[in-house]
């Protein structure tokens, strides 16, 4: 009987370990999203305040959106024909190859296209943000701006998350472009599909608001990303090492982030859409 | 013990005490009168506050309680933004200058003037950067070199040329010769001394636990210990003193020597 108690307690208190693991969890994950959310909502505001930064948004956006476009069409040209290949294999087997067109063309613009945007510019630009942020803190560059009477969130973080918001459509658009461009030249030239039969197909399937989709969501990874990566980068603590791991837990957040915020976006425009079509 | 003069303070730290865990108070009753027109020095071991203490001081930190005038305003009575124009008054070198890597000498010097003196023309924040520059005693052919082309000294005199260019009446130096030789060590000192000779009326306070740097340019020193201030007066008050601790102190800074400071 001993033994059973002793078992019985043992069970009781690993449970208690276990929920009180989870309860940490949830706490710390809710005490670190209404920071990073009061963090945001303040550089945004931040923003629309004197002195604007406007030269600082161009800086941003040229690093944000102009430096990534090379690495945009190289990875949209690639991702549209190797989709398309697949795709073309796929609907071969079915004799419906004249689908491939606006099949690409609908899970570039609606998915693809977002999120591997999303990810790759995190990958980049984010990455960039939360290393230069956090060097800055380690070297007590964002102090000397304080002591300078610069408000270091309304200087670095607010023209980083605007031009990250309004780069990342524009980069959006040019992926959706690239790949359709992709797709054209493997399942025209080299597959030999009909021209006239693969885009009027995709141009009967494929709507402007499928492409507003993609861009919505753009914008709100943009946002996103570049936030989470700000918080981590201007929050550092410690020296190179400190730097190291903000950088990585803003990569990594920000991917993970991306991905589920899209399952979310999706079903919310959805509704959008059948509500106002 | 020589009287402090504290008639006319530019810095007034009242009774302050800072806790960030709510147990444990790294200042604890801090008073200090940083008078006008003199260099103070304040000394004291690793760990002891005095980072803490200049970041109250800065307005970068709140005090859990206590009271804080500079200029005999009381900083916690401060909006954020009157606060942000108190800190115009500071002239801060950090300990590694923190000069912006990604800027030149010369955009570094500018970048105060840009944000507080938009009035100017560019030929005339120009002229006052290069003014600041020669001042703290850099040659004209670095002002186009980013920080990292830059010596120790080199940056540390780009970082007090960008902490003189608003004119700042109060300047703030977070241990100015850490991790300098000693060469470096005493042009660093000298720097000091005659930046704060040159701006009439101007109160230096300095951080540091260099004994012998607290000595050749203090004119006032004060050593902290526990968070408390353990001795405040002239250099003579501190060879002079009974404290066991101050003489301690005062002797393993001589026996080390300036070098390993």
């Amino acid at each position: 009987m001993s033994e059973f108690l002793k078992a019985r307690d043992k069970l009781n208190k690993l449970i208690d370990q276990i929920v009180l693991t989870i309860l940490e969890l949830v706490a710390g994950f809710v005490s670190a999203s209404g920071r990073l959310v009061r963090f945001t909502s303040e550089c945004i505001a931040l923003f629309f305040t004197r002195p604007y930064r406007w030269r600082e948004l161009i800086i941003h956006m040229e690093f944000i959106g102009n430096k990534s476009v090379f690495i945009i069409c190289l990875t949209g040209i690639f991702t549209g024909m190797a989709l398309s290949f697949q795709v073309y294999l796929g609907f071969e087997i079915v004799n419906a190859t004249s689908l491939v067109g606006p099949t690409v063309g609908l899970g570039i613009a609606r998915e693809l296209g977002p999120v591997l945007t999303g990810m790759i510019v995190a990958a980049r630009a984010g990455g960039a943000m939360a290393a230069r942020l956090g060097t800055m803190r380690v070297t007590e560059q964002i102090d000397a701006l304080e002591v300078m009477a610069v408000r270091p969130k309304q200087y670095l973080i607010s023209p980083r998350i605007i031009a990250a918001s309004i780069a990342m459509p524009i980069l959006t658009g040019v992926f959706i472009f690239v790949a359709m461009l992709g797709s054209y030249v493997l399942v025209v030239k080299v597959l030999k599909l009909d021209e006239a039969i693969f885009w009027d197909k995709t141009a009967y399937w494929l709507n402007p608001n499928h492409i507003n989709e993609g861009l919505i969501k753009a914008t709100v990874f943009g946002f996103v990303f570049s936030a989470i990566c700000c918080f981590e980068g201007y929050y550092t603590k410690g020296g190179a090492r400190g730097v190291g791991e903000a950088t990585n837990r803003g990569v990594v957040l920000s991917m993970v982030m991306i991905i589920i915020l899209d399952f979310f976006l999706m079903n919310l425009i959805d509704v959008y859409y059948k509500v106002f079509p | 013990m020589t009287e402090v003069n504290t008639k006319d303070c530019a810095i007034e730290v009242d009774n302050i005490r800072k806790t960030f865990d709510g147990t444990e108070f790294v200042l604890n009753g801090i008073n200090l009168k940083i008078p006008r027109g003199k260099i103070t020095v304040i000394i004291g071991f690793s760990g002891t506050g005095k980072s803490v203490l200049l970041k109250h001081i800065l307005g970068l930190l709140n005090p859990t309680s206590g009271i804080i005038r500079i200029d005999g305003e009381d900083i916690n009575e401060m909006t954020e933004e009157e606060r942000a124009l108190n800190r115009t008054k500071f002239g801060v070198l950090f300990q590694y200058a923190a000069l912006f890597d990604d800027m030149t000498v010369m955009e570094n010097v500018l970048f105060p003037l840009r944000e507080h003196r938009r009035e100017l023309s560019k030929k005339r924040m120009e002229a006052i950067a290069s003014e600041k520059l020669s001042q703290s005693g850099l040659e004209k052919k670095h002002f186009h070199k980013l920080p990292s082309e830059l010596s120790g000294g080199m940056r540390k005199r780009c970082g007090l040329a960008r902490a003189l260019a608003l004119d700042p009446q109060l300047l703030v130096y977070d241990e100015p010769t850490t991790g300098l030789d000693p060469v470096l060590t005493e042009m660093v000192d000298d720097l000091i001394v005659s930046t704060h000779k040159r701006i009439e009326g101007a109160s230096t306070l300095v951080v540091s636990h260099d004994l012998y740097a607290a000595f050749r340019i203090g004119d006032y020193v004060a050593m902290l210990d526990s968070g408390r201030v353990l001795l405040h007066g002239t250099p003579k008050d501190f060879l002079e003193t009974d404290i066991e601790l101050v003489k301690r102190f005062i002797q393993k800074g001589f026996h080390k020597g300036p070098a390993e400071n």
